[in-house]
């Protein structure tokens, strides 16, 4: 791998530690993926999780003396000050929420704490070379708005954004972005958790190739909810970091273009309503019964989607024994605010909290008990800290929270 | 000549030179799925559900799932001394390579055979990484 004289000098230690470790992990990267080089970014995202193993990474590059060149957006991880109201935490949980946000806070990131950075805080364009981490953001960029980024972990994201460049191999380079093979879809699709079922189907039958996909019958163009939920599952099931959507998406106005010169193969798969009605069955098995938690915005819930949920609730009334959360970010919620909705539905029982993860600590006091999300990825990573989660339709989870129990 | 001793060629990801019993993942992985103080994997419908992978060398397909907490699960399970004592991967995913990086688990891909035709459950593995050489000794 070709590193300049400067990079180098980097490599060596001759810019502090912090610089070094950063530096070793971007060559660790390039050597096992072939990189000729480094590129320079223009932005980069962190999945900043509020996790010990992720926090001890910032911190060993910070207290190395290393600072962003790139300033990186980042991910929630969970608002302290305000869900200590509510919920009980011990006081190593807290320290090292307050230790996350010190120290990206000095390490010089910009602290969104939204983890859909692509519809709102961090928006690239079109063949802009990016390093973004979050397994659900990384193809919404890709895919969805063109620009380049490497599926990247929250810490080679924070390396690229100290040095301000990432190896050039993988999504940078044109002809590895072209389509493996192509899925044909016939169904009907409605909301976002629509979306995610096709994307957990497409994820599993990916892995970590390219898919092209082509629609038949499709009635209306998805929505940006609708393209984040679909990569998210497909990010969840499989590794997939990339897609294109045939007339839909930028680098597939044909299927020509999607495979990029590339002989266009017959279709692998065809997935129907049938098929979609599977899986939903499938990610949907689970308990039934009382719950005490109903959570939404994994990802985070946009405007749309909260106004959603404020007109399925219709002014009823969440169950007393149930608590009604919806994760957003920090803009989504002085919107809803401004709007009048977040003061309506916090009447309702149902509250709005910014900055938050699903799997943080705050949420520990519901763990033995059940809950609900339309997330599948929600449930997914729930199951660690010992909380089930059954995985329904938006309208199913709003019924639910009224009647304190899911069927 | 010991047919049931193999040595193949590999590339090193993460140095170290490091041996054990091997247990087979042909699902992809994410290790935040895996209890830290065993080494057991929690994953419901995976393909080593129920097993433990805590200081042995594992043959695994890929990594999968969320960009962040795969590296936390590496973490987690390095601080109870639960990780794998090496990692052959057969599709190598940037993501698991940071996660290997950043814990410094030895960590090796491009066998020059398919790993999971000539590495079984049981089978008794040398990983030396340094030297870019994996030793199979067969468990009959």
């Amino acid at each position: 791998m070709y590193l300049t004289d400067e990079e180098k000098s980097i490599l060596d230690g001759q810019h502090g530690v912090g610089n070094m470790k950063a530096m070793e992990l971007l060559v660790a990267l390039g050597k096992a993926f072939d990189a000729e080089k480094l590129i320079p970014i223009s932005r980069a995202h962190v999945a900043l999780s509020g996790q010990e193993g992720d926090t001890y990474w910032c911190e060993l590059l910070v207290d190395g003396g290393a600072k962003c060149k790139v300033s990186p957006t980042t991910n929630p991880s969970w608002d302290v000050e305000n869900l200590t109201k509510f919920y009980d935490v011990t006081e190593e949980e807290r320290k090292l929420g307050e230790r996350t946000i010190d120290v990206y806070r000095r390490i010089g990131a910009k602290l969104t704490f939204c983890c859909a950075p692509g519809l709102g805080t961090n928006v690239p364009f079109l063949g802009e070379h990016i390093a973004f981490s979050e397994s659900s953001a990384t193809p919404y960029v890709n895919s969805v708005l063109g620009a380049r980024s490497n599926r990247e972990s929250s810490v080679s994201a924070l390396a690229a954004a100290v040095i301000g460049k990432t190896p050039y191999y993988g999504f940078h380079i044109d002809e590895n972005r072209a389509g493996d093979f192509l899925i044909d879809v016939d169904a009907e699709m409605g909301d976002p958790y629509d979306w995610g079922i096709l994307g957990y189907a497409v994820g599993k039958i990916a892995g970590t190739r390219i898919p092209v996909i082509r629609f038949k019958n499709l009635t209306k163009n998805p929505r940006p909810e609708d393209f984040l939920y679909f990569g998210a599952e497909a990010a969840t099931s499989g590794s997939v970091a990339m897609y294109h959507f045939v007339g839909i998406t930028p680098e597939a106005r044909t299927i020509e273009d999607a495979f990029k010169g590339k002989k266009v193969p017959p279709f692998e798969a065809l997935i129907d309503q049938a098929a979609l009605d599977k899986h939903e069955a499938a990610i949907s098995v689970g308990e039934t019964g009382i719950i005490n938690l109903v959570m939404l915005g994994c990802p985070h819930y946009t405007f749309d989607q909260i106004k959603e949920v404020d007109e399925m609730m219709g002014g009823r009334k969440v169950h007393e024994d149930t608590a009604f959360w919806i994760l957003s970010s920090i803009d989504t919620l002085v919107l809803a605010e401004r709007s009048g909705i977040r003061q309506r539905l916090e009447k309702l029982g149902v509250r709005i909290v910014a900055d938050t993860c699903i799997d943080e600590p705050c949420w520990k006091s519901f763990e033995g008990g059940l809950g609900v999300t339309d997330s599948p990825k929600c449930a997914y990573y729930r199951e660690r800290r010992g909380q089930p989660f059954v995985v329904r339709r938006l309208c199913q989870c709003v019924e639910a929270a009224i009647n304190g129990r899911v069927k | 000549m010991d047919k049931d001793f193999k040595v193949y060629k590999c590339r090193c990801i993460v140095k170290g030179s490091c041996s054990g019993e091997a247990i087979v993942s042909k699902d992809p992985m994410c290790f935040y799925l895996c209890d830290p103080k065993t080494g057991i994997v929690i994953e419901r419908n995976h393909a080593i559900h129920g097993k433990s992978i805590a200081g042995k060398i594992l043959v695994l397909k890929s990594g999968k799932g969320s960009s962040v907490v795969q590296v936390d699960g590496f973490y987690q399970l390095k601080a109870q001394n639960t990780l794998p004592a090496a990692i052959i991967i057969r599709d190598t995913e940037p993501v698991i390579v940071s996660a290997a990086v950043v814990t410094g688990t030895t960590m090796v891909d491009r066998m020059d055979t398919d790993p999971f035709e000539a590495i079984c459950d049981g089978d008794y593995v040398e990983v030396d990484a340094d030297a870019e050489e994996v030793h199979v000794r067969r468990n009959k």
